[in-house]
């Protein structure tokens, strides 16, 4: 109910990274100023391949608040197979926004009364020389440019530090090739 | 240095900055990722330790018992049916006034089964002996653990350190990692007066008769009774220790000065909600909704629980108005155990406020905001018309 907060829920799949993309997007708000910072993941029930969600609040001031997100201001989706499965907008705020990771162009993702905003993330991870199937880190990128809520640099630096020894500099790439490539809806 | 981790990680470096010798634990949900954590540190050198793996939670505490006896700075962690499984070996551990550290991701006990959150382990265990330590985020686990070790050596009692379970336990949130040095300057290495030591063997824990005896040096030593009896008053001047060593924390790191109740908006309050751990920074934001609707309001979370800061709450909470006690667990039969010992706190107390208890968020259900303002909304306007029995939120009863 606290107006200051902004309330970012990530929908992926048991294993693709999901808490690790809200992780460094925690992590670099934090660096970009935002004092409060909260990241939730699904409890108890997590299976690869199932459906998961995770929690972001962000916030100037400090979060007391730790419960799910309900009505979140974005989401963001690393999976457009998932919109066959989960209702990823239940609760999703007026003229709130969608970020999907998905191969085809914004006409193909109605949503009415929100903004959406589609990158082939998958494509581009291969493109930045990740293995087919590696979206955590190039989402990231797409919810930069899509949302401008922290600075792409900034994300940047946090993907490099969140992937050490584990092709940071691939995984960067991901990103801003994904931030170079998202299409943004009215 | 500012880091994002989870809870459980957050009282693994606690762990580590203590400098834990001998760590020994048995997995269960939701406190495994604090002993992989452990683990791995152990592992990698990053903290020298043995770090003992156990096929029970009655093993874990016995290895620390063991451990202790020998002068070692020795760490466990469990939840819910883990802790409970460790019962008899708690009360040796205390009665053998042995400093161990425990955490516990708090979870509710089966049956039927759960592994999300409640605080029923832990409170069922408030009459142990154990000096209990509640937190809040995880910076309170991070510093608390820290305190903790340093506490259960100067007073000899062992020390659990309660944190809610996935709600803190599997949230990630920004604390400050406190320098080893410092930490090392606040807590230095520590050798008790009495260890198991082949160069100077003695009995431990031997037989006791009812009445008081010689023992075999020929000097007339406690019975049972009296051994009991200084347990008990080592425990309550516990109390002053711990603001000793709270202050001393708060010189070196700069956090602390609410070593028993934290409190929010109370100076001014006719109302006052206490509970336990995460849930009264959830009410923190209850009780701003509140003021900006002119309820006098504030939240009160109890960070100490055993021994009980009688003292601190009754000066917080004398002459208010009314006392809502939110509880996550229940004393049943009865009440919230909570309740009930704020009650006997406040009975020579002039001014008594009435006071309301309310049980919530058992097994995990989640505590919703509205459901704390319509609980608090009707406990501030209608203070006369509760009776002595808990109410129950969020209930969805079939009929």
């Amino acid at each position: 109910m606290r107006k200051d907060i902004i309330e970012i829920r990530w929908h992926g799949r048991g294993g693709q990274g999901a808490i690790t993309a809200a992780k460094i997007v925690a992590n670099a708000a934090f660096v970009a100023g935002y004092k409060g910072v909260v990241m939730a993941p699904t409890f108890g029930t997590e299976r690869r391949g199932a459906p998961v969600f995770t929690s972001l609040k962000i916030s100037k001031a400090k979060i007391y608040d730790l419960s799910p997100i309900t009505t979140p201001d974005m989401v963001v989706v690393l999976d457009h197979t998932l919109l066959e499965e989960v209702n990823v907008v239940a609760g999703l705020k007026e003229n709130g926004l969608v970020v999907l990771n998905g191969p085809r162009p914004l006409a193909a993702y109605p949503f009415p009364g929100m903004r959406v905003a589609v990158s082939d993330v998958t494509k581009h991870a291969v493109e930045a020389g990740l293995p087919a199937g590696i979206v955590n880190s190039g989402i990231i990128g797409a919810f930069a440019k899509a949302t401008g809520l922290v600075d792409i640099d900034i994300l940047v630096q946090a993907i490099e530090k969140e992937f050490v020894g584990k092709k940071p500099e691939k995984n960067a790439k991901a990103a801003r090739i994904a931030f170079d490539n998202t299409d943004i809806g009215g | 240095m500012h880091i994002i981790e989870a809870g459980n990680v957050a009282a693994a470096i606690g762990v580590k900055l203590s400098r834990a010798q001998v760590i020994a634990a048995y997995p269960i949900t939701p406190q495994t990722p604090l002993t992989e954590k452990l683990s791995e540190f152990v592992e990698s050198g990053e903290l020298e330790a043995q770090y003992i793996p156990v096929e029970s939670e009655h093993s874990a505490m016995a290895v620390c018992i063991a451990a202790s006896t020998a002068g070692a700075r020795a760490f466990t962690a469990t939840s819910a049916n883990g802790l409970l499984y460790m019962v008899e070996q708690l009360h040796w551990a205390v009665g053998a006034r042995l400093p161990v550290v425990m955490c516990v991701a708090n979870r509710g006990i089966g049956a039927p089964w759960t592994v999300w959150n409640d605080q029923q382990d832990t409170i069922s265990q408030r009459d142990v002996g154990w000096i209990q330590l509640y937190c809040n985020d995880h910076q309170q686990i991070i510093d608390s653990v820290i305190k903790a070790f340093k506490l259960a050596q100067t007073v000899s009692v062992p020390v659990m350190v309660c944190y809610d379970g996935y709600l803190l336990s599997h949230t990630y949130m920004p604390f400050e990692q406190p320098e080893q040095s410092k930490v090392d300057a606040f807590l230095p290495a520590f050798t008790p007066k009495h260890f198991l030591d082949p160069e100077n063997p003695g009995n431990f824990n031997t037989v006791t008769l009812p009445d008081i005896r010689l023992d075999v040096d020929g000097i007339m030593a406690p019975g049972y009774i009296e051994i009991r009896h200084n347990l008990q008053e080592d425990l309550r001047a516990a109390l002053d220790t711990y603001v000793t060593i709270d202050k001393e924390f708060e010189k070196e790191f700069g956090r602390g000065g609410n070593p028993f109740v934290e409190e929010y908006k109370c100076e001014d309050a006719e109302f006052v909600a206490v509970c336990i751990g995460s849930l009264s920074y959830q009410l923190r934001d209850v009780v701003d909704i509140m003021r900006d609707d002119q309820v006098k309001i504030g939240v009160m979370g109890v960070q100490m629980y055993r021994p009980f800061p009688d003292q601190a709450i009754t000066q917080a909470l004398a002459g208010k108005k009314c006392v809502i006690v939110f509880e996550k667990a229940l004393s049943y039969g009865n009440q919230g155990a909570l309740y009930a010992d704020i009650k006997s706190a406040l009975y020579s107390s002039e001014k008594k406020p009435r006071i309301h208890n309310y049980i919530l968020g058992l097994g995990g259900r989640e505590i919703k905001t509205q459901h704390l303002l319509d609980a608090l909304a009707e406990s501030c306007t209608t203070p006369d018309t509760f009776g002595d029995s808990p109410r129950w939120i969020g209930l969805k009863l079939q009929e």
